[in-house]
């Protein structure tokens, strides 16, 4: 279980059974049973491309919003995430330790569409406390996956 | 200059590296794979290069103590603690060494004298041999079977041990073989060993990197080996530090002692900056080689299939990251398999009989490559293989 996932993981989603099953050295139908397994329990939540927007001519801005809230009694933080996870802007929402709460990440095409969903999506919510935005100027690595990966094999052809 | 004359002739007679052809051909060509190169693909874990060059920053660029920082040393008896619970003296039974191979250096000249023997298990690492000549001692073949794994016996050591026998060579998780030798293995060579004055050199360079259940156990920690044996290790493969040339030697203080002076006289003190990102590579970067260690396990596991499929044989690897296949099947020699095999489908994988005459009938290849690369190999070795093997049908 564990191997698979690493190997996904280091794979960057890309699935292909047979390649896992000769890496593990089991059964193929074993492999496609587990992943299955994986994904039907939700350990496997999803398959996601990394894609480097800025080699593309689609701007793409990113934006990442600290959030204060007030809990609420019952629900916590959960209810209030989930009414900002919903929006299909929102890339990404942690639930911080220390100097704020949630941790927002948004996608826009412009600075205002994004300036524009903090202002009248998530500030006017009740329990929100206040916002601050601040804007990724350049993105180096993501998912643990380096942009601008230079390493090169430069080893000696044969050594002994 | 009439230099035939100068020259040492023990030097001169020394073999050339059985690669070389083989390195000058796949240079030249563009589309080659090469499953030829024997050190990691991996680059050293950024802590580790980080750690070096915070040492040049800081202005660490003098020489050090002979032996190695002492920092250095009592970080390499903690992990040997740790580890595989066998104790070294930091103060005077660890050398750092220039490599591995400075240390097999270094042992083999403190003590074969002239015309003593030095037992070496082939096929294995190209360096023994001419370093007991160098030394003028006497280098004794022990030629280690398929059937066996490739593994050291009893009895075939036994057959070799004569009165003018100095040293073992124990070179195990082997290159070019990936054959490791167990617990029980270990202390079955031991017993032949107790009773004699025979000394053990044990090259284990490639021991964390095992693909068993079984952990690799120094032959320092059989019991009765401790007084008679050094160990040499080092930070190239298992930390992926090929390039930073540190090695170490453990082993009892009046050999370790001896190996200090050759290494004081000859090389003075091992690079500063390696030490310092060594030190790093111990305290931190033991879930490093894990991971490693678990990705060669992977592609150890494609490219055993990807033989079997092709109908050569090939034993279990559990240690190193190579697999050496049988290509008797082919009726080719190792020479000409390699040679037609890189002409024709542009492979560069290594000879056996590159690692001592018993490995004629083999090949050596490294999985010390991604897996995509490994495959694409493969393909091509099968198509080179099926080609050939209809022919002498």
């Amino acid at each position: 279980m564990d191997d698979i996932l690493r190997i996904l993981d280091k794979e960057q989603g890309v699935v292909n059974t047979e390649k896992i099953s000769r890496m593990l050295g089991i059964p193929e139908e074993e492999v496609a049973a587990k992943l299955e397994e994986l994904e039907n329990n939700h350990i496997i939540a999803g398959y996601k491309t990394i894609v480097n927007w800025d080699k593309t001519d689609r701007e793409v801005v990113t934006a990442l919003i600290d959030l204060r809230v007030t809990p609420q009694r019952g629900e916590g933080f959960d209810k209030v995430a989930e009414r900002i996870y919903k929006y299909p802007q929102v890339r990404a929402l942690y639930l911080m330790s220390g100097a704020y709460d949630l941790s927002v990440m948004i996608e826009g095409k412009t600075m205002k569409d994004v300036a524009l969903f903090v202002a009248q999506k998530l500030a006017p919510m009740e329990s929100i406390i206040s916002t601050a935005t601040h804007f990724v100027l350049k993105k180096y690595k993501s998912e643990g996956i380096i942009f601008d990966d230079n390493e090169k094999d430069t080893r000696q052809v044969i050594t002994l | 200059m009439n230099y035939d004359k100068l020259i040492n002739p023990v030097v001169g007679a020394l073999p050339p590296s059985g690669i070389r052809k083989f390195f000058d051909v796949v240079n030249t060509m563009d589309d080659a794979i090469s499953l030829g190169v024997g050190e990691p693909d991996f680059v050293t874990p950024w802590a580790i290069r980080e750690a070096g060059i915070y040492s040049l920053e800081s202005g660490r660029t003098y020489y050090t103590a002979n032996s190695g920082l002492l920092e250095l040393r009592e970080e390499i008896a903690n992990y040997n603690m740790r580890k595989y619970g066998v104790k070294y003296n930091p103060a005077d039974q660890i050398l750092v060494t220039v490599g591995g191979s400075e240390a097999i250096d270094a042992m083999i000249r403190c003590v074969v004298c002239p015309g003593d023997e030095v037992l070496i298990p082939e096929p294995s690492f190209v360096c023994y041999k001419p370093l007991t000549i160098m030394a003028g001692g006497v280098p004794v073949t022990i030629e280690t079977k398929e059937e066996d794994e490739f593994r050291l016996t009893p009895e075939l050591l036994r057959e070799k041990i004569t009165d003018k026998t100095k040293l073992l060579i124990l070179p195990y998780p082997n290159n070019p073989t990936g054959a490791v030798m167990s617990k029980e293995d270990l202390e079955a060579i031991a017993e032949v060993l107790k009773g004699t004055d025979i000394l053990v050199l044990s090259d284990e360079i490639y021991g964390e990197l095992r693909y068993s259940d079984e952990k690799h156990v120094p032959f320092s920690a059989i019991e009765g080996m401790y007084d008679r044996t050094v160990v040499v290790n080092g930070f190239s493969k298992a930390f992926a530090m090929t390039g930073w040339r540190l090695g170490y030697a453990l082993g009892p203080a009046r050999i370790i002692g001896l190996m200090t002076k050759v290494h004081q006289y000859g090389i003075m003190s091992s690079p500063t900056t390696s030490q310092y990102a060594a030190i790093e590579a111990l305290r931190s970067c033991d879930d490093d080689v894990e991971d490693m260690c678990r990705e060669y396990n992977y592609r150890r596991r494609v490219i055993v299939d990807g033989f079997r499929e092709m109908g050569l044989s090939c034993f279990e690897p559990y240690g190193a990251f190579y697999i050496f296949p049988c290509i008797k099947s082919t009726g080719m020699t190792s020479d000409e398999f390699c040679t037609r095999l890189l002409g024709e489908e542009k492979v560069a994988v290594v000879p056996g009989n590159a690692f001592g005459e018993c490995g004629e009938g083999f090949i050596r290849c490294s999985y010390a490559y991604s897996v995509e690369k490994i495959e694409e190999a493969l393909k091509r070795i099968a198509r080179f293989v099926s080609r050939h093997t209809a022919e002498t049908e």
